[in-house]
C-alpha cells in the first residue's frame, strides 16, 4: 500500500481532526466559569436560588413587633399557629410597617378551611358544622382568633 | 396605633432585627450559613394534617407558582372496605389549594397526604438530566438551575412522585426547592410556617438537636415507593400502606 | 383537562407530545436501513446489492431529519449545544448525543463517502456551477481513483461497515435504554426495552427501504430486480419473527408477574390504548405482515402477487412500527404513577408540537433523500441518465 494512496484518508481524518479542536476552542468559551465549582452544575445557581425573594417574614419577625400579641396567642389554642398563616405573607409590612399595611380578613372563609366538620379530619381536631353552629353569627362574635377557646377568650 | 415614646424605643430596634431577617435574601448577609453542617429533609404528620390547604397557598405565594401546577398539594384518601376488599378514591381538587369539600361518611376510612418533592439522596430526576441543570445541593436540596435548564423533560418523567412540571411560560423545569432561600438564613419553609397543625415540619439531619430528628430516631417512619431505593427524605409519619 | 380516576395533579398534561414519538421512529429507520446496507457489505448476501446505497442514504436523510422533532419539542433549544459542552455522564440523553454524533460522522458520512468516492471525483470534473463547488468540496482536494487507491477505500469501507453493525445497535438500543432506564414509569421500565426497539427498528427499516426499491425503480421506469426484492421481504420476515417474540414475551411476562401496576396498565391497553396498541400495532402491524410474509415464503406465488403482497407489508408494517413508537411514547404518560387514573392526549394542529409540523417532520426526511439521490445517484451513469431524463 502506497501512502499517496491513502492521501485521501488521513485528509479526510484531518477535516476531522480540525472540526475537533474547533470544537474543544468552542467549548472553553461557551461552558460557563462556574460550571463544576461543587458538582457537575453551575455553582452560580446556588448563589441564584438564594436569591430569591422572600414573601413570608416568619413568624419571629412578626414577634418582634408585636409582643403583645404573642403573650396572648402563647398561652391559647392558637399557640402553634403563626401569624401569616391567617394574616397572609406579611415580608413587605416587616420591611415597611408603617406604610405597607396587612389586609383585612375575610372571616368567614379563614377559620371555616380549617374548622368546618368533615370526617376526613382526624377526630379529635376541634371541627363544627359551621351552618349549625353560631346560628348565622360571624366566628370573632364569640371567640378570640388569638386566643379562641370560649373560656378565655370571650369578648 | 397611638406611637407613645416608650412604643418607639422598643419598635425600632424590633424593626431593625426584622429588616435583618427580611433583607438577608443576599447571601452575603447569610455568611455563616455552611452547606457542609446541613442535610435538610422534612416531616410530614398524617396523623395531624386536616387538609386546609395553607401550605399550598402559602408555597404558590412564596415561590410564584403558576396557576394549575403545584410544587406542593394534598391528596385526600378516602378507602371503603367491603368483605375485606379495599375500594380506594384519591381527590385532589385543584391541588388542595382551597381545602376540600367536607364529607359526612363515618365508615370511611380517610386521611389527608401532602405530598412534594422528596429531595432523594440518590435522586433520579437529577441522574437523568443530560446538562447538569438539575442537580443535589452539598447540604441535600435538589434544585434546579433556570438559567441553564432546556426543557427536554426528561427529569420530569423521571420523577416516580410527580413533583415536578414545566412553567408554562419559563419552558423550563421547576418543582419544590424546599424554600432554599429561606432556610440558608434560618427560616423554615413556607409550607411548614403556615401549617397550623404542625403537619410538616423541616428536619436537618446532620443536625443531632433538631427536634425532627429526634423524632425520627424514636418513631416508625416511612417514605413513598420505598422499592425504588430513591432516597428519600420526605418522611412520613402515620402513612398508610395503600398511599402510592 | 378530562381525567379518569385520580392522578398526581402535575401528570394530567402529557410532557412528551407526538415529536417524542417522531423521533425513535426516525432513528429507527436509520438503524435498519443501516444494517440491511452491511446485509450486502459485510455479510456478503448478494441479492440485496441493489438496495446498497439507497440503503445508505435512506439512513443519512432519516439521520440528518432525525433532530428536528427534539429541537421542536425542547423548551430553550438555543442551549441544546449544553448537551455536548456539558454533558451529564449518568444520562443516558446525553451519552446519546455522543452515540448519533458518532454514528452520523464516523460510521455514515465516512462509509457514503468511501462508496461514493469514485463518482464525487468524476462529477466534481464533469459537473458545473454550483453543484462543481460542492461536488469539489467533498473530493476533499483528492482526486487518486487509481485501483490502488480504490482498493484501499473498499477495504476501510468494510472495516467502517463492520464497526458500524454494533453503532447502528447503539444508535436505537440507547433510544430504548433512554426509556427503560426509568424506575419510576413501570410500562416503560424493562431491560428488554432496548432490544425491542432494536428489532422494531430493523423491521422499520428493512421495510422502508423495500418500499422506497419499489417506488423509485417505479419512477424511474425500471425493472425491478426480484430476486433482490424477494431476499428483502426474508429478511423482513425474520427480524419479524424475533420482533413479536420480544414483544410477546414483555407482554406474557407482564400478565403472569401481575405486579401492582399491571391492573392498571391493562385496563389502559384495553380502553385507551386499543386501537393504537391491539388493533393497529400487534394485529394490523405485526400479526398480519407476519402471516402475508409467511405465505410468500412458503408458497410460490407469481411475482406480480408477491410484488403487491411486499408493498403492502411494507405498508403495514410501517403504520405498526409507528404504532408501536406511540403506544411506548404517549402510552406512557396516559396512566398515573398512582396508578389510581388516566388522562387523555390533546393533540393540536398547527401548534408547536402539533399534527402539521410532525407530518413536516415526516415528508422532511423524503424531501432530504430525494436531494442526496439527485446529489449522490445510487444507480451506474447509464441508469442515472434514464432517471434524470425522465424528469425524476
Amino acid at each position: 500500500m502506497k501512502l499517496k494512496d491513502a492521501a485521501h484518508l488521513f485528509r479526510l481524518a484531518g477535516v476531522f481532526g480540525v472540526g475537533f479542536l474547533l470544537f474543544l476552542v468552542v467549548r472553553t468559551q461557551l461552558v460557563p466559569k462556574s460550571f463544576g465549582q461543587y458538582g457537575h452544575y453551575r455553582g452560580d445557581a446556588l448563589t441564584e436560588v438564594r436569591a430569591q425573594p422572600i414573601s413570608y417574614a416568619g413568624h419571629e419577625a412578626c414577634e418582634a413587633c408585636h409582643s403583645d400579641v404573642l403573650d396572648v396567642k402563647s398561652k391559647g389554642k392558637h399557640a402553634r399557629v403563626n401569624c401569616e398563616t391567617c394574616h397572609g405573607p406579611l415580608a413587605k409590612h416587616a420591611d415597611d410597617p408603617v406604610d405597607v399595611n396587612p389586609a383585612k380578613l375575610d372571616v368567614a372563609t379563614l377559620c371555616v378551611r380549617c374548622h368546618e366538620a368533615s370526617t376526613a379530619k382526624p377526630r379529635q381536631f376541634p371541627q363544627v358544622v359551621s351552618t349549625e353552629h353560631s346560628a348565622g353569627l360571624a366566628c370573632n362574635e364569640c371567640h378570640t382568633p388569638h386566643s379562641p377557646a370560649l373560656e378565655g377568650g370571650k369578648k | 396605633m397611638n406611637l407613645t415614646r416608650r412604643h418607639f424605643l422598643v419598635l425600632v430596634p424590633a424593626a431593625a432585627v426584622a429588616w435583618d431577617s427580611v433583607v438577608a435574601g443576599t447571601p452575603e448577609a447569610a455568611p455563616n450559613y455552611k452547606t457542609s453542617e446541613h442535610w435538610w429533609g422534612m416531616l410530614v404528620d398524617i396523623e395531624k394534617c386536616i387538609g386546609c390547604g395553607s401550605c399550598v397557598r402559602a408555597c404558590a405565594k412564596e415561590n410564584n407558582v403558576p396557576d394549575g401546577y403545584y410544587r406542593t398539594w394534598v391528596e385526600r384518601y378516602r378507602i371503603t372496605e367491603m368483605n375485606g376488599v379495599e375500594s380506594i378514591q384519591v381527590d385532589s381538587p385543584d391541588g388542595g389549594m382551597n381545602g376540600f369539600p367536607e364529607v359526612n361518611e363515618p365508615g370511611v376510612k380517610a386521611f389527608f397526604v401532602p405530598k412534594m418533592c422528596n429531595h432523594c439522596a440518590d435522586s433520579p430526576c437529577t441522574q437523568v438530566c443530560p446538562v447538569g441543570a438539575t442537580f443535589v445541593s452539598p447540604d441535600g436540596v435538589v434544585l434546579i438551575d433556570e438559567k441553564y435548564c432546556l426543557g427536554c423533560r426528561y427529569c420530569i418523567q423521571a420523577c416516580p412522585y410527580g413533583c415536578r412540571f414545566l412553567h408554562p411560560e419559563k419552558h423550563v423545569a421547576q418543582k419544590c426547592t424546599l424554600c432554599y432561600h429561606r432556610i440558608v438564613q434560618g427560616l423554615t419553609t413556607a409550607c411548614c410556617e403556615n401549617c397550623p397543625t404542625g403537619a410538616r415540619q423541616l428536619a436537618d439531619l446532620k443536625n443531632p438537636n433538631d427536634p425532627i430528628h429526634e423524632f425520627l430516631r424514636h418513631h416508625s417512619v416511612q417514605v413513598l415507593k420505598p422499592h425504588l431505593a430513591t432516597g428519600a427524605k420526605l418522611f412520613y409519619n402515620g402513612l398508610d400502606g395503600v398511599v402510592r | 383537562m378530562p381525567t379518569n380516576g385520580f392522578m398526581y395533579p402535575n401528570e394530567i398534561e402529557l410532557q412528551w407530545s407526538v415529536l417524542i414519538v417522531l423521533y425513535p421512529f426516525l432513528t429507527g429507520l436509520v438503524a435498519g436501513a443501516f444494517i440491511l446496507a452491511s446485509l450486502e457489505r459485510v455479510f456478503r448476501v448478494d441479492a440485496v446489492k441493489p438496495t446498497y446505497r439507497l440503503a445508505l442514504l435512506t439512513a443519512l436523510a432519516f439521520l440528518l431529519a432525525a433532530p428536528l422533532p427534539l429541537q421542536l419539542h425542547l423548551g430553550h433549544p438555543e442551549r441544546s449545544f449544553e448537551m455536548y459542552m456539558t454533558p451529564h455522564r449518568s444520562s443516558a440523553m446525553a451519552m446519546f448525543g455522543f452515540v448519533y454524533l458518532w454514528y452520523l460522522m464516523a460510521v455514515l458520512v465516512v462509509e457514503i463517502w468511501l462508496d461514493y468516492r469514485r463518482d464525487i471525483v468524476v462529477l466534481a470534473q464533469t459537473s458545473k456551477g454550483l453543484k462543481r463547488l460542492v461536488y469539489r468540496a467533498l473530493t476533499v482536494g483528492s482526486t487518486n481513483i487509481s485501483e490502488q487507491a480504490l482498493a484501499i477505500d473498499n477495504r476501510v469501507g468494510w472495516i467502517v461497515t463492520l464497526i458500524g453493525i454494533p453503532s447502528a445497535f447503539l444508535l436505537h438500543g440507547y433510544v430504548g435504554f433512554i426509556f427503560g432506564s426509568i424506575k419510576a414509569n413501570p410500562w416503560w421500565s424493562t431491560p428488554l426495552m432496548p432490544v425491542v426497539f432494536l428489532f422494531s427498528a430493523m423491521v422499520s427499516g428493512i421495510a422502508a427501504v423495500l418500499l422506497l426499491y419499489m417506488v423509485l425503480n417505479r419512477l424511474r421506469k425500471q425493472p425491478i430486480d426480484m430476486r433482490c426484492l424477494d431476499a428483502v421481504a426474508k429478511y423482513l420476515f425474520y427480524t419479524f419473527i424475533i420482533d413479536f417474540s420480544l414483544e410477546m414475551l414483555d407482554l406474557i411476562h407482564r400478565i403472569y408477574e401481575s405486579d401492582e401496576s399491571f391492573r392498571s396498565l391493562d385496563f389502559m391497553v384495553h380502553t385507551r390504548l386499543f386501537v393504537s396498541q391491539v388493533m393497529i400495532q400487534i394485529l394490523l402491524g405485526t400479526v398480519a405482515p407476519i402471516v402475508l410474509l409467511g405465505v410468500t415464503q412458503i408458497l410460490q406465488l407469481p411475482e406480480i402477487a408477491r410484488k403487491r403482497i411486499y408493498a403492502l407489508c411494507g405498508c403495514l408494517t410501517l403504520m405498526g412500527i409507528f404504532a408501536m413508537r406511540w403506544n411506548v411514547v404517549i402510552g406512557g404518560q396516559l396512566f398515573s404513577k398512582s396508578f389510581l387514573g388516566y388522562t387523555t392526549y390533546k393533540i393540536g394542529f398547527a401548534t408547536r408540537e402539533g399534527l402539521l409540523p410532525a407530518i413536516a417532520l415526516t415528508l422532511l426526511p423524503l424531501v432530504i433523500l430525494w436531494v442526496l439521490v439527485k446529489l449522490l445517484p445510487p444507480w451506474s451513469d447509464a441508469e442515472a441518465e434514464t432517471f434524470a431524463s425522465s424528469g425524476g
